[in-house]
């Protein structure tokens, strides 16, 4: 059993880098570093990055690499501690008192005993943080931490200040070991100066041709090579368009590599690739734009 | 020279280099810089190329800071190569975007003459075009901007709280029960809260929207002192620029001149199509303008291509709320909107307003609160 205290020792920026790559995960050395000093200092990690770049797989890919389990929370409008915390299971609650009035005779009430007993662990239903902070060592993400709104950025603040929480009825949970905390946002709202300045902030960018041709192979290592180069320069073609609504990100290229594959294409020419834009371009402008040059975009 | 002397040296070094980004505009404070120092101690204050990383994931706190950053690292540490760094240019598209070369000054055209109503003076000052008027009359007009009113309009939240009537709160009320030692009491309700909707206000800031430039910042700063924390105000000239932060400062003529400060292209031309696309592609798409009240202040002369504008405007009606385009030059004595850029624009917008005077401002105010 691996010990519950540790996180696997991470000894140089070059060493996540390696254990990161082996899970098919590839960074650069911005990336590494951050993520590195992230384990380190005990930070949590903010991710931005256009949609598609990897910032939900980063944490994804540490949890691997450090063989950690995940823990995800994902944001949304109107989050509240209830939902990211814990809550009390009440119906158990009551069912319990209701079990105790009738099982109990009279003269021998224990008031202090059942109350106790009401606010047990078995009644306590954790939610992701909690979780997190009671089985940590773990990787945490907090993904698009934008659609939250701010009452829930300062209660998160709390947290990742301390990485504790108090449970009026319960007590308070502290981490042993602090998780690894990830937090990623799409910048659909400037995220609270305070609870950046608590987090390594990091800007994902789309990566160059040569290191997608080798994400596509290692993350697809069934797909043929000749077809992973294609649909990587192909993708990268798309990307450099600036009449796109929506230029695809690295997770558009590997659908287009999975679909070539599903549909058993070993490469991709004009037939094939107008028959599966729908994995790569998602807006009905797009694909009509694209679909008049594609020719030009498969070229070379 | 011993190892401790040497280790405070190198933190007073990079202690001066944090200080020296926040000199150029980065606001570093000090729990960033100690986490700095932190940072290099642990990614090894030798390397430079750790030293830049760590700098830019501590030190900054957004994409916009990376450009100050790099230019403080350049002259700090300049002599030495840096290995990898990433590319810049899409960084600086997104917080400044170029458009293209400005085009000619389309401000050449007729302003109709404006018939003086014969009331008080407050009266004629809030109908009197605020293209044609004294500076004194202007002073005096800021000072009636400041007494403006606005309430943000509203949508529903995903948020629910306890009410009178409503849903059944299970939560709240076996809380309750629990409290009463189980015996089932009276039901408990909540509902969904409302929260103010967000506003994006896009400010034409080209040549011929010039004589009303002060005022419709003056009117984007009403609306962001009542609701600072869902309002978005960027200028659209030959470049789009993000003027939020600068106009959320509470005092009205201190915001107006770092807002000046921030928009690099007073007075250029206008290409509205490319400004609405960039605006869409970096900012609206990803949600900025999704289910806001988005307010276009501009005379809708557009010097590119039309087709673009009409079709910008149709994806932005759909990704927002209400659409509102208030132009200085409607509402004015002749003035039919058959101008091609507002023809094109013109299916996709929700309210059509007048904005050349005080009152007509109030009035665009009123459609936006109620939007």
């Amino acid at each position: 059993m691996r010990n519950p205290c540790q996180v696997p020792l991470v000894t140089s920026v070059a060493d996540l880098d390696d254990r990161l790559s082996q899970t098919g995960y590839l960074t650069d050395e911005g990336l590494a570093t951050v993520a590195f000093l992230a384990l380190a200092m005990h930070r949590p990690l903010l991710l931005e990055g256009e949609p598609g770049t990897g910032k939900t797989a980063l944490a994804e890919g540490l949890s691997e690499a450090l063989d950690l389990p995940l823990i995800r929370l994902q944001c949304h409008d109107g989050i509240d501690a209830s939902q990211a915390l814990y809550d009390w299971d009440f119906a158990r609650q009551i069912l319990h008192l209701r079990t105790v009035e009738a099982t109990r005779r009279d003269g021998d009430a224990d008031v202090v005993g059942v109350e106790k007993s009401l606010f047990d662990e078995r009644f306590l239903l954790a939610r992701p943080i909690l979780r997190a902070l009671r089985e940590s060592p773990v990787v945490l993400l907090i993904d698009e931490i934008d659609r939250a709104d701010d009452e829930f950025e300062a209660f998160l603040l709390e947290v990742l200040s301390t990485f504790a929480v108090t449970i009026p009825e319960y007590g308070t949970v502290t981490a042993v070991t602090p998780p690894i905390v990830v937090l990623t946002s799409n910048r659909t709202r400037e995220v609270h100066d305070a609870l950046k300045r608590r987090c390594l902030y990091h800007w994902i960018e789309h990566p160059a041709l040569s290191r997608e041709i080798e994400i596509v192979r290692r993350r697809l290592p069934d797909v043929p090579p000749v077809l992973a180069q294609q649909v990587a320069r192909a993708t990268s073609r798309l990307r450099a368009r600036d009449d796109l609504v929506k230029p695809p990100g690295v997770a558009e290229t590997l659908d287009w590599a999975r679909a070539m594959q599903a549909l058993g294409n070993a490469e991709l020419d004009l037939e094939s690739a107008a028959a599966t834009l729908g994995a790569v371009l998602k807006y009905r402008e797009d694909a009509d734009r694209v679909r008049a040059a594609l020719d030009k975009i498969l070229a070379g | 020279m011993s190892t401790t002397a040497s280790v405070h040296e190198v933190d007073e070094i990079l202690a001066a280099f944090a200080a020296a980004v926040r000199a150029a505009g980065v606001p570093v404070t000090m729990d960033r810089t100690a986490m700095f120092l932190r940072g290099c101690a642990i990614a090894g204050a030798g390397d430079q190329s750790a030293v830049y990383w760590t700098g830019r994931a501590t030190l900054c706190g957004s994409l916009e800071d990376f450009d100050r950053y790099d230019s403080v690292f350049d002259a700090w540490f300049s002599g030495s190569e840096l290995t990898s760094r990433t590319p810049r240019d899409s960084l600086q598209r997104t917080a400044q975007a170029d458009l293209g070369d400005a085009d000619g000054d389309p401000g050449n055209q007729e302003e109709p003459t404006w018939v003086r109503a014969s009331a008080s003076s407050a009266e004629v000052l809030r109908h009197r075009d605020i293209a044609v008027m004294s500076p004194g009359e202007r002073a005096e007009l800021a000072k009636l901007f400041a007494g403006l009113r606005f309430v943000p309009p509203l949508r529903t939240s995903r948020r629910r709280r306890g009410f009178r009537t409503g849903d059944i709160d299970a939560r709240s009320t076996l809380r309750d029960q629990l409290r009463r030692g189980g015996e089932p009491a009276r039901l408990r309700f909540r509902r969904r809260t409302t929260r103010p909707r967000r506003v994006v206000v896009l400010i034409d800031v080209s040549g011929s929207m010039g004589p009303y430039a002060d005022s419709l910042l003056r009117w984007a700063h009403v609306i962001m002192t009542a609701s600072p924390q869902r309002t978005e105000v960027f200028t659209v000239g030959t470049r789009l620029t993000r003027i939020t932060a600068a106009l959320r400062m509470r005092d009205g003529q201190n915001a107006l001149e770092a807002a000046g400060h921030a928009v690099p292209d007073w007075s250029g031309g206008t290409r509205l199509g490319e400004a609405m696309q960039a605006f869409i592609d970096r900012h609206g798409q990803r949600g900025l303008a999704r289910g806001a009240v988005v307010v276009i202040l501009s005379d809708g002369w557009e010097r590119g291509d039309c087709a673009l504008l009409g079709e910008q405007m149709r994806r932005l009606h759909r990704l927002a709320h209400k659409v509102v385009w208030v132009n200085p030059h409607q509402g004015k004595l002749g003035y039919a909107p058959v101008q091609a850029g507002i023809v094109a624009a013109l299916p996709s917008v929700d309210s059509f307003l007048a904005g050349h005077s005080m009152a007509t401002f109030e009035r665009a105010l009123k459609v936006v609160a109620d939007a």
